[in-house]
């Protein structure tokens, strides 16, 4: 309750500040749910199922204000709360929109608090729509002569996928036993198979835009490329997250004897995801568009390890939903203060920006091998539990997907070579206490989970094993 | 101890990383050669602890913490310090030392002087868990490790693009080979539910005849992986052009320690290779072709760096030999010896190039042994190593190669005592051109050209005594029965029946009469007195100078330009996939998928409809009502 509503009246306190607010201030108000956090995590643990921490009636009887906790949310609002204070501390720039931006950021890290915890499906649904709001009026700061086409096209796009999944939660709702919309309700809703297929399909749908996976995706990358930094990161750290927890706290719950059907549908096309994303990133010019296109191939080994039902697969999905979310962060963060200072993010525009900026170039580095995935950071372990468990379910299909590892190689190094090696072409300006602080969070994340991933599996695995278990009781069997 | 061992070298990265550009350059310099040196103290202890006590267990085991628990999969974080391992250990840490000195000096000028330790530092860290690593997994990760200090340090002078091209194309390569590794590493899961070498092997050593499909699978896709790091054909022509980075890292990464990181894979999968035949005679045949072509494309480089580089290559094919014949402990023999030859080479060629200033075409140089009398003499003593002079430490170690190889399929011998004698050719071909004959380089007068500092030198001296006694470690039966086969016993300790030892199956026997043996022996010793004297002739007696680019033609053309496999590859890979990528970029995604979904909306009213609402909005006042309306929402309904 208290990490939903203290970020939106943040959010209304920075408005009231307007310019006299600092950094320091809003970076300290994003991190006061932090202290929340912590206290779920010592008083109600995740050892359990998922706890209901708060229910009242919210718009009626029916439809409640509920809030649960369990490890699978608890990873979630790590990821959230501890990226808002990264991108309000570095990806936010000094001009005339900053506040604006600021507030919305807030009123963002409020509302997807709300997503992670809500246990009614329609409060679920409200605060999915409402995180979709910020980012809309922050798109829009963009002056862009085609920003309003992207923004709308995105808009668009989500809010298809959104009504699927509305109608699908209120079939569920008219045949629960009295008219709720509370998760255990729901999920108590027999289906039919055609029913499931429909109800599935709706919700999926949803869920597979917001990920996205191919062919759900064109809304991609053009709005990270025409979005401020902050936006862009709020997107493809956070956002894009809601789409995979989606997937396992709502979905496979809710519609399990759906799974069979979509399970090789959604395996293929996160899978051709996975290398279509890569190929395209391996030719972009614009880095954001780069990362936007590698993002796209990292979330489709994401979606499809979840599909593969393993252990494995869902447990090492939580794993890279999460650092995927710090690395991304990482990536924009480093382009961010590249066109801030150069004015440019082509790569043939830059060159040897190591020179003059070593520290830069430290942080820099250290990301990318998150993203590589190299040993000892933070991509290798979710990566391998990911490409096993796709070897559990198709060995040639690993074997596509780790093509990713070589093509993945490829376009990162080929971005730090054209941006930071060569001759000198402009450099970076030194950073600012609350950059290297941003730096400092993410580096921590990539070097820490590399060596301790097991720290995350242990927080997830309870939520992991519940779920799996409602998924082999409708199928009758489990991997 | 073990953990101090391998973390040593991460503390002087650490260290020289943080505090480097605060320090100077000497304490930065001796702090990186002594965490590598202490490491080596304490291995050389352990070692004797290992082999000096029977009653030592065959292994020192060290669990530090679990990596990954999920499910079925488990992976700990643990280390094993056995005979195998030890040998790889005192290698790299010993060679790894004498190059860190050495570096300390070729390096001085250098702007990045502590970047550069700190690089080494961690590559040696990463080394170390490669080859104590207790299981694949560890190997994977050090096995990917010492692959990106490859890639920073062949990359180093990041100003120069060219360089920066040559360390990715390297990390690239390497990681094609890492995905075939991968993949033999899920199989291996798959098959045997672990990845502890040793409950691997118990179960393979266990396993019946039907599982031999699964082992051989496994062995061709772990050896997909010793193809790249140990660049091998297909994937060797990333190793040629790492030559970019400084000589120091030629020396330690691209000769001595990481190039035989595949060798290392199949001694310790020897288990799966015993039972696959198909699997080794895939391994030998590999090696084989790589021998030769790499030997064929090293009689027509100039570039001294290059000539060792596929001098490298050529070598690592000969260890595969070795490795497919099954004879295990002769390709350990060759890592060895290589070791000490070839880190003294490159070393040796960088005393040139230092003392050059910074020239690598043999075709400039020329008469550098009046003026480099001890880089002279060591290169002569590496030489002479490698191209099998007899009793010098080349000599037993390729030897033991070629009567493996015999006692195989002779035509296997005969094919690899070409490549031996290739070696003879290139080797002294080069070694002719730089140190004898007249001074030709027209930029840098004779009287700049200078013999490197002591503290350059004395490495040189170090490995060049090396590489004279080096053989000892497993001389041969013919020279004595108590004295021969050091290396062999240790591998095959089996603890007197308590323990598995690191080769579970008797090596194949390699029987042959004292005559045939001799009779091979003098074969490979007329090679390499052929060789010799075909060189002198040509190059010191007549005083020829290879051919400027320009005037070659021929098989010496296509020599020159190894093959053209660069541009092949090119051609048939690096261009189409790029290909791809602008057209799935360009037309499949931009005008094909989104085009047809806006062109589903655009007709659509829903969307004018929507448009003029938004655009008639005032953003601020939107923000502000919602902000205040979700807030009154839900502090009226809550509280």
């Amino acid at each position: 309750m208290e990490v939903i509503i203290i970020p939106i009246l943040a959010s209304i306190a920075v408005m009231a500040l307007g310019k006299k607010n600092q950094i320091w201030m809003s970076a300290l108000l994003s991190m006061l749910p932090l202290i929340f956090i912590a206290q779920f995590f010592n008083h109600v643990g995740v050892d359990g199922g998922w706890k209901t921490l708060f229910d009242q009636p919210w718009i009626s009887d029916n439809i409640r204000f509920t809030t649960g906790f369990d490890g699978l949310t608890g990873i979630l609002l790590l990821l959230t709360n501890i990226l808002v204070p990264v991108i309000i501390l570095g990806g936010i720039r000094n001009d005339e929109n900053r506040v604006k931006i600021t507030a919305l950021t807030l009123f963002m890290q409020g509302a997807l608090n709300g997503v992670f915890m809500a246990q009614d499906g329609l409060m679920f649904y409200i605060f999915w729509e409402l995180a979709l709001i910020p980012i809309y009026f922050i798109t829009l700061t963009m002056s862009g002569e085609n920003a309003f086409k992207i923004t709308l096209r995105f808009f668009i796009y989500t809010f298809v996928g959104s009504l699927a999944m509305l109608a699908s939660l209120i079939y569920l709702f008219l045949h629960t036993a009295n008219y709720s919309f509370a998760f255990e309700a729901l999920r108590a809703v027999e289906l039919s198979h055609t029913e499931s297929i429909f109800v599935g399909g709706g919700i999926l749908l949803a869920f597979l835009v917001k990920i996205p996976v191919l062919p759900f995706h064109s809304w991609q990358a053009d709005t990270y490329t025409n979005t401020p930094a902050a936006g862009t990161m709020l997107l493809s750290g956070i956002m894009l997250k809601m789409g995979l927890y989606g997937l396992l706290r709502w979905f496979l719950p809710l519609a399990p004897e759906s799974i069979e059907f979509y399970q090789p549908w959604v395996i293929g096309l996160s899978v051709a995801g996975v290398l279509y994303g890569a190929l395209i990133a391996i030719r972009q010019k614009d880095m954001k568009r780069l990362v936007a296109f590698s993002s796209l191939s990292h979330v489709g080994l994401i979606a499809a390890g979840i599909f593969t039902l393993t252990l494995e697969g869902l447990e090492g999905s939580v794993i890279q939903l999460f650092v995927h979310g710090i690395n991304v962060v990482g990536l924009f963060l480093v382009i961010e203060l590249i066109e801030r200072s150069t004015g440019t993010r082509m790569l043939g525009e830059l060159g040897g920006l190591a020179k003059n900026n070593r520290l830069f170039m430290i942080f820099f580095m250290l990301i990318a091998l998150g993203t590589v995935a190299v040993p000892f950071t933070n991509g290798f372990p979710g990566e391998l539990l990911l490409l096993k468990s796709l070897y559990a379910y198709r060995p040639n299909l690993s074997l596509l997907a780790g093509l990713t590892i070589i093509f993945c190689a490829v376009y990162v190094f080929r971005m730090v070579q054209f941006s930071m090696f060569g001759e000198g072409k402009g450099e970076v300006a030194s950073l600012k206490w609350n950059e290297i602080l941003a730096f400092g969070i993410i580096t921590f994340f990539i070097l820490g989970l590399g060596f301790m991933p097991q720290i995350l599996i242990d927080i997830v695995h309870n939520s992991i094993v519940q779920i799996g278990q409602w998924v082999s009781e409708a199928r009758g069997v489990m991997s | 101890m073990l953990t101090l061992m391998i973390f040593l070298p991460l503390l002087g990265f650490v260290l020289n990383g943080t505090l480097g550009k605060f320090l100077p350059k000497a304490i930065s310099g001796w702090l990186g050669t002594a965490a590598v040196f202490g490491s080596f103290v304490i291995a050389l202890m352990s070692f004797m602890d290992l082999t000096g006590d029977t009653t030592m267990p065959e292994r020192i085991y060290t669990k530090l913490f679990t990596f990954l628990h999920v499910g079925n999969f488990h992976v700990d974080f643990a280390f094993q310090f056995d005979r195998l391992s030890a040998v790889m250990t005192l290698i790299i840490t010993g060679i790894g030392t004498l190059i860190h000195m050495y570096s300390i000096a070729y390096m001085h000028e250098d702007d990045g002087f502590y970047k550069f330790f700190a690089y080494l530092n961690l590559f040696i860290f990463n080394m170390l868990v490669l080859v104590l690593g207790s299981n694949y997994l560890m190997l994977f990760f050090g096995w990917e490790g010492v692959g990106l200090c490859s890639y920073l340090l062949i990359g180093f002078w990041y100003k120069n693009v060219d360089f920066g091209k040559a360390a990715r194309k390297a990390f690239i390569m390497n990681r094609i080979g890492d995905l075939g590794l991968l993949m033999g590493l899920f199989l291996i899961y798959d098959t045997y539910g672990t990845f502890e070498y040793q409950d691997v092997f118990k179960l393979v050593f266990a396993g019946s005849a039907e599982s031999n499909a699964v082992n051989t699978a496994i062995a061709l896709l772990l050896f997909i992986g010793a193809m790249g790091k140990s660049a091998q054909i297909p994937l060797y022509t990333w190793l040629p052009d790492a030559m970019a980075g400084p000589t120091p890292v030629s020396a330690l990464i691209h000769a001595a320690t990481m190039v035989t990181a595949g060798i290392y894979l199949v001694i310790r999968s020897e288990a799966i290779y015993a039972l696959s035949p198909i699997a080794r005679e895939v391994v030998m045949w590999i090696g084989l072709a790589t021998s030769i072509m790499a030997a064929l494309i090293g009689l027509k480089q100039n570039d001294i760096k290059k000539v060792l580089a596929y001098s490298t290559v050529s070598q690592l094919g000969l260890m595969f030999i070795a490795l497919g014949c099954g004879a295990y402990t002769a390709a350990l023999f060759h890592v060895i010896t290589h070791a000490f030859f070839k880190a003294l080479l490159f070393l040796g060629s960088g005393s040139v190039i230092h003392g050059m200033h910074h020239e690598q075409d043999i075709r400039q140089m020329g008469g550098l042994r009046k003026k480099m009398p001890i880089t002279y003499l060591t290169f002569l003593i590496g030489t002479l190593a490698i191209t099998g002079f007899p009793f010098l430490s080349g000599f037993f170690s390729k030897d033991e190669i070629l009567m493996s190889a015999f006692a195989h399929n002779p035509l296997v011998f005969g094919l690899a005592l070409v490549s031996a004698g290739i070696t003879g050719f290139y080797m002294f071909r080069m070694f002719f051109v730089t140190f004898h004959g007249t001074y030709r380089n027209t930029h840098h007068g004779y009287d700049k050209v200078h013999e490197s500092p002591l503290l350059m030198t004395l490495p040189l001296l170090v490995l060049a005594v090396l590489s004279v006694i080096g053989g000892a470690v497993n001389l041969p039966q013919y020279l004595g029965e108590s004295i021969s086969g050091g290396l062999h016993h240790l591998l095959s300790y089996d603890g007197g029946g308590q323990f598995s030892p690191i080769l579970m199956y008797p090596e194949h026997a390699i029987e042959l009469s004292h005559t045939a043996e001799i009779g091979l022996l003098v074969m490979a010793v007329s090679v390499f007195v052929i060789a010799f004297l075909y060189t002198r002739n040509k190059y010191v007696t007549q005083g020829a100078v290879p051919e400027s680019d320009e005037a070659q033609a021929g098989m010496g053309k296509v020599l020159a330009n190894k093959f053209y496999v660069d541009e092949a590859y090119d051609t048939a890979f690096v261009s189409p996939i790029e290909a791809a990528g602008d057209v799935v970029g360009n037309y499949v995604d931009d005008k094909g998928v989104k085009g047809f979904v806006d062109g589903f909306g655009s007709g659509s009213n829903f969307i004018s409809r929507l448009l003029s609402k938004i655009q008639n909005g005032n953003i601020e006042y939107y923000l502000v009502y919602m902000v205040i309306g979700v807030a009154l929402l839900l502090a009226f309904n809550l509280f």
